[in-house]
């Protein structure tokens, strides 16, 4: 018997304490029949990527309300790439200005949510990123 | 090199993948671990059990810091599992919050892993993946259960050496005299000393140890009853003797093959159980067996007369 569960990795990068909205993201990713390995705050990039290699995520969400994404996300995805995750999916929330997601996509980001967000819309996304079919 | 070679000859992504495969109970997880089984036998597993809050992660962060600080220390592995939903299935995996120390060290390795509806502390796959682990070269694993109850004894069959973490505050004393979780306690750990009520708590346990001398076996070893604070550091030392101290007892009073072989034995028996569960009730068919729960339910027979006919 095979029992496969999409398993997400859930981190808080950087130096910003709000964490509510990673709280509820996992949450919502939890009730959607998922494996949330949540890691807390102030997680340096290496700490993430440690953590999704050891954890083997299909998903890192990234939650930043900093400011910081620009110097944190590309460097969490190259240590994950590094490591031989080529296949991970990195999502990435909180408050991006518009004019940032298209170089964050160029990074590798698969997709970038904003404040406001419906959590049902990211557990679809993971879905179809994951299972590679429209759920 | 296929996966199992390359997670031996240590490749981090391997390991990780492997584990992931015998979690899920795929066909190559079940060969893999046919394939480790031999080179199994060399880790001492330390169950780490205790109420939901106790600081089990916390704990177990110190713990696996001090001993790669030692010299010659082993490689350490950190199994820790967390409930899944009844509902969905779905699990919040927190345990990591707590081991942010551990970043960096490649002699570590930190997994997580949901209940997946088992009731007894750890998941079903828990035993494989420490097996896993173990055939990997971590000299020590850390099994860390689930925030415990009263009876959820199951890391007891599964480790050498458990640990039983209880702080003040949780409870009065006739919670410590009650059978369960307590007697399968080789070190008692009184965690949050910094906090107050520590003593009485200590006082609850001593004498719940007076009490019951040696419930676990007939062994002579005295579960000593210790404190610390995970926050601050104190009696992770003498938390670490104890561990080597009880896993040296286990070796010279030939305890440690006891152990082994009552998991085996427990191990060949839950199969078994399982494969003729399944394997009877293809026999007995859906059909029969709903009937009889009819006849069940209108008072017909009782439990124990519908079992006697679906066996006859």
């Amino acid at each position: 018997m095979n029992d496969r569960k999409i398993r997400v990795l859930i981190a808080k990068p950087g130096l910003d304490g709000h964490d509510r909205g990673a709280k509820i993201i996992a949450q919502a990713l939890r009730d959607a029949g998922m494996e949330v390995i949540y890691t807390g705050l102030r997680q340096t990039p290496e700490m993430i990527a440690e953590a999704a290699l050891q954890e083997d995520v299909d998903v890192v969400g990234l939650s930043i309300l900093s400011g910081a994404h620009m110097a944190l996300v590309p460097r969490i995805i190259e240590l994950i790439r590094k490591n031989g995750q080529e296949e991970v999916k990195v999502f990435v929330g909180g408050i991006i200005p518009e004019e940032d997601i298209p170089p964050l996509k160029e990074a590798g980001v698969y997709a970038v949510y904003g404040p406001g967000t419906s959590t049902e819309v990211v557990v679809r996304d993971i879905q179809e990123a994951v299972l590679g079919e429209k759920v | 090199m296929d996966l199992v070679e390359r997670a031996l000859a240590g490749e981090r992504l391997a390991i990780a993948r492997l584990l992931t495969q015998v979690e899920n109970n795929t066909s190559f997880g079940q060969e893999a671990l046919q394939r480790l089984y031999p080179r199994t036998g060399n880790a001492h597993i330390v169950g780490l059990t205790g109420a939901p809050g106790t600081g089990k992660s916390s704990l177990a962060n110190q713990l696996a810091k001090a001993i790669r600080s030692r010299q010659d220390a082993p490689k350490v592995a950190i199994v820790a599992v967390d409930p899944s939903s009844p509902f969905t299935g779905g699990a919040l995996l927190g345990d990591r919050v707590r081991m942010r120390d551990l970043a960096g060290d490649s002699g570590v390795f930190v997994r997580s892993m949901a209940s997946r509806g088992a009731l007894g502390g750890v998941a079903r796959a828990t035993s494989a993946i420490v097996q896993v682990l173990d055939a990997l070269g971590f000299g020590m694993i850390l099994v860390e259960t689930v925030g415990t109850g009263q009876s959820e004894v199951e890391v007891a069959r599964l480790a050498h050496t458990v640990i039983v973490v209880d702080a003040p505050g949780l409870g009065d004393d006739v919670q410590a005299i009650k059978a369960g979780i307590l007697e399968i306690a080789d070190i008692l750990v009184v965690n949050k000393a910094d906090l107050p009520g520590v003593e009485n708590t200590l006082r609850a346990l001593n004498l719940m140890l007076e009490m019951f001398p040696q419930t676990r076996e007939q062994n002579g070893w005295k579960p000593p009853l210790l404190r610390a604070s995970a926050v601050n550091g104190e009696g992770i030392v003498e938390i670490i003797d104890a561990i080597f101290r009880h896993g040296e007892y286990l070796k010279t009073h030939s305890l440690w093959t006891t152990r082994e072989r009552s998991r085996v034995l427990t191990e060949i028996l839950e199969r078994v159980q399982e494969i003729l569960l399944e394997h009877w009730k293809h026999q007995v068919g859906e059909t029969r067996l709903n009937q009889v729960v009819e006849r069940v339910l209108q008072r017909e027979l009782s439990p124990a007369e519908a079992v006697k006919y679906l066996l006859d």
